[in-house]
């Protein structure tokens, strides 16, 4: 190896740990700051960590929005038509916030395994479904095709 | 009857310009590697015709929108015949389809451009820099007529009426928004054609960077503007206050801006110093591919957003067939020719260049952080690891601290000399100015505020020290100069275009530090008679009406606002409406905007009894993250204005060493 090819080894070499190290420092960021999307049945199941930032994510449950008159505060329950989730929230409602819609909220889990929401987030348009709520309902056991019927069901069931 | 075919003569027209972008990539390329004049020739006339037609292929489904052709489903399922004309005349973009129409549109009005505006370009240059942009056009136009045909009719069962636009997109901010972002995506198309273009010529000198360099600013400066657009849209419409979520929509839009304001940096440099061209090439290549990148995750559906009108996988996967071939062809041609172009010139580690250098470093490896915060997820879930989405915690404690870094290095950039400089000199020239931002940013919090905050210091020590160092600059330049107006005159555009560019970074950091620092959020429930205090303001409901617009139900609350201690009041008006066509509420903002400060009412949900949630937000200096923007874009564009740009080339080309590839005149 010529003195110049050293040289130029001892360079890439450099570089390489470089970006190594630094990929490594954002991957760690990463980690600290991912927040991972639960559905109602593997929270039910225990899956999710109590009073660690999470997301989870199902279908407003027909007439389980209640609000307290004096505050902004509200609870409704999310569900994936077999589980079920008690969630608590300060603030405004999104737009589209309405039951029988698919929402993820974002939050902690306490204890006694009521979520916490900081942000409920329900999407821009009134055909969307967020995607971890479709594939959290199909892991139920519906099809995404199945929760207009569901929706509607429910509906008539509300009405009773 | 002609009015019947309309449709159909857009489509017909589409297939034209697909052909001739076809015929403009292949004939002037091979034309060149072959040294065929004749072949060459074709590149400007298809240049030309295909502007032509993608331009009459717009207008036709523009046309359709107008005319409420509701036969045509795009047409049908994006417009209502209740909707106000100039929304109809938006909509054509506020959806899949037209919108990559309109990306090809830009795209041919680009290479039109550049086919008008060389002139003084060698022929062979010039073919294959249209070569290259017909090779993008021919893969948009494709993709456009195989997956997303804009005029698709709905026949034989043709709707009475239209479902409508998504009221979100019913906005002027929508109707400018992306045309501009489009603009500069499309626009880096430009750089990226030259770039390749002296890869295939194995040509790359000081008469390059200063054909690319214009194209890349103006690009760059649209792409800035659409950026704040964006941001200043999700500020006022989707009533939260917000104006940067990083969303992975708004990261695709910032990844190729980061990676542009590299390149114009590195362009810089290989036009003053001839040197890091293989980087410059590299950059160009890059921020195209992150704006095909962009196109990619906002277009195919891999995102949930406004902005993913569609979940067709086969457009997906077009997409990012584009992109592999884009980015796998050009890296391709970049290995096998790049060394041919670089050549190392010297410089000391004191000076301009190394500056820039290490700005274009921490820039690319801010690309990087934001790129792999954006793609990570979306990995994760494509390789079946789980669901996971990365928040702004992530993106805030990379992006500040880089930002920060940069900063410093922003500072001392303007200030530094090319090649050399004594380390002494260039602490006599800023140890005055580093003072000052430091002694003003630390106190002026405490003084203003009355109270110490970290983030708010850091923000105007940063933003100072970019500006001091210039302004000192400047005196310097004027003193030597003799009297104010011979110094004035003596300064170029170009220099004013950096000093403005580099003066909107500052204002925009000013903007972000105090916006995200003071700013006061209070959600209340308001009953008319109701009344609160948010920030020294009192907002008072004194009213709650219903009324019907053109396509919409609304309620309207006004509130009454004094400031403390003022008996001057005004009225603010928010509102909730309910678009009748989707059934879909939406929150209108009321603003009360300043220089210093914005006002910020929205309604939330009606809590009954009359009673509504209200979001009410005190935003101080949150209209500099936008001014900011537009100084840089400001910048961007003068310096294009630039004398050296307009002169005449002869004398540069001239000097050229006769390249290998150069073809016999």
């Amino acid at each position: 190896m010529t003195p110049k090819r050293k040289q130029r080894l001892f360079v890439i070499l450099g570089l390489v740990s470089l970006a190594a190290i630094a990929v490594g420092l954002t991957l760690y960021a990463l980690r600290a700051n991912i927040n991972l999307f639960f559905s109602p049945i593997q929270i039910a199941a225990g899956e999710a960590p109590i009073e660690r930032q999470i997301r989870a994510g199902g279908m407003v449950k027909e007439g389980s929005v209640s609000r307290n008159p004096d505050s902004l505060d509200v609870e409704f329950v999310i569900t994936d038509f077999v589980e079920e989730l008690d969630v608590h929230y300060s603030g405004i409602l999104p737009d589209l916030f309405r039951e029988g819609q698919g929402v993820v909220v974002v939050g902690k889990l306490s204890e006694s395994g009521h979520f916490r929401a900081d942000q409920v987030l329900a999407k821009h348009d009134e055909n969307y479904m967020p995607s971890e709520v479709a594939e959290a309902l199909e892991a139920a056991g519906y099809s995404p095709s199945d929760y207009a019927d569901k929706y509607t069901g429910m509906k008539v069931e509300g009405a009773d | 009857m002609l009015t019947k075919m309309i449709p159909e003569i857009g489509h017909f027209a589409l297939v034209i310009a697909l052909l001739m972008a076809f015929f403009q990539a292949v004939m002037p390329l091979a034309g060149a590697a072959t040294r065929r004049p004749l072949w060459m020739a074709f590149a400007r006339p298809m240049a030309a015709g295909q502007f032509l037609f993608v331009v009459f292929a717009y207008l036709c489904l523009t046309a359709s929108y107008m005319l409420d052709d509701f036969s045509v489903a795009n047409v049908a399922n994006n417009s209502n015949s209740m909707l106000p004309w100039y929304y109809k005349f938006s909509a054509v973009w506020g959806n899949h389809e037209g919108s990559v129409l309109l990306w090809s549109l830009m795209l041919a009005g680009w290479t039109f451009a550049v086919s008008r505006f060389s002139r003084n370009l060698p022929e062979d240059m010039v073919s294959r820099v249209l070569g290259v942009m017909g090779m993008v056009s021919t893969g948009f136009l494709l993709f456009v007529l195989v997956t997303s045909n804009p005029f698709a009719r709905l026949l034989p069962s043709v709707p009475q009426d239209g479902a409508d636009l998504n009221p979100l997109l019913q906005d002027f901010g929508l109707i400018i928004h992306p045309p501009m972002l489009y603009m500069g995506y499309v626009g880096f198309s430009v750089v990226f054609a030259f770039a390749i273009a002296a890869l295939l010529g194995g040509r790359l000198d000081a008469a390059w960077t200063r054909w690319a360099r214009p194209w890349t600013n103006i690009a760059w400066a649209f792409l800035t503007v659409g950026i704040a657009l964006g941001s200043w849209w999700a500020y006022y419409e989707l009533g939260w206050g917000g104006w940067w979520f990083w969303d992975p929509v708004e990261n695709a839009s910032l990844l190729p801006w980061l990676a542009g304001t590299a390149l114009l940096h590195s362009l810089a440099v290989t036009e003053k110093r001839g040197s890091f061209k293989s980087w410059t090439v590299l950059l160009a290549i890059l921020t195209f591919s992150l704006s095909l990148l962009g196109t990619f995750l906002v277009r195919s559906g891999v995102l949930t957003s406004v902005h993913a009108f569609a979940n067709d996988p086969s457009r997906g996967l077009f997409i990012l067939a584009l992109l592999g071939i884009t980015v796998g062809l050009s890296l391709l041609v970049f290995a096998l020719r790049a060394p041919r172009v670089g050549h190392v010139v010297p410089f000391s580690w004191m000076s301009r260049d190394a500056l820039l250098l290490i700005n274009n470093i921490l820039l690319v490896i801010v690309t990087v952080t934001v790129l792999l915060g954006t793609v990570y997820p979306l990995l994760l879930d494509a390789l079946g690891l789980g669901k996971i989405s990365v928040g702004p915690p992530y993106f805030n404690t990379l992006f500040v601290p880089l930002t920060v870094i940069l900063c410093v290095f922003m500072g001392l950039g303007p200030s530094s000399r090319w090649k050399r400089m004594s380390a002494r000199e260039l602490f006599r020239r800023l140890s005055l100015a580093g003072l000052a931002a430091l002694v003003i940013g630390i106190l002026a919090p405490l003084v203003v505020g009355g109270e110490w905050n970290l983030w708010v210091s850091l923000g105007l020590v940063a933003a100072l020290w970019i500006v001091l160092p210039m302004v000192r600059d400047l005196f310097d330049k004027i003193r030597q100069a003799g009297s104010p107006s011979a110094g004035l005159r003596r300064l170029s555009l170009a220099y004013w275009g950096m000093v403005l560019g580099h003066l909107g970074v500052a204002v925009t950091i000013i903007g972000v530090a105090v916006v995200s620092n003071y700013t006061v959020e209070r959600n209340v429930r308001l009953a008319p008679g109701d009344s609160v205090e948010v920030a020294g303001y009192t907002f008072t409901m004194n009213d709650l009406r219903s009324r019907r617009g053109p396509n919409y139900l609304a309620d309207t609350a006004f509130i009454e606002v004094s400031r403390d201690g003022s008996s001057r009041s005004f009225t603010m008006v928010p509102e909730k409406r309910l678009y009748i066509a989707r059934g879909m509420p939406m929150t209108q903002v009321a603003l009360r905007p300043g220089l210093f400060r914005d006002l910020y009412v929205a309604m939330g949900e009606d809590l009954g009894d009359g009673a509504w949630a209200m979001r009410i937000q005190f935003k101080p200096f949150v209209r500099w993250l936008w001014l900011g923007a537009l100084l840089m874009a400001a910048g961007g564009i003068l310096a294009v204005v630039d004398r050296r740009y307009r002169l005449k080339r002869q004398p540069q080309t001239s000097q050229q060493a006769p390249s290998t590839r150069e073809v016999p005149a």
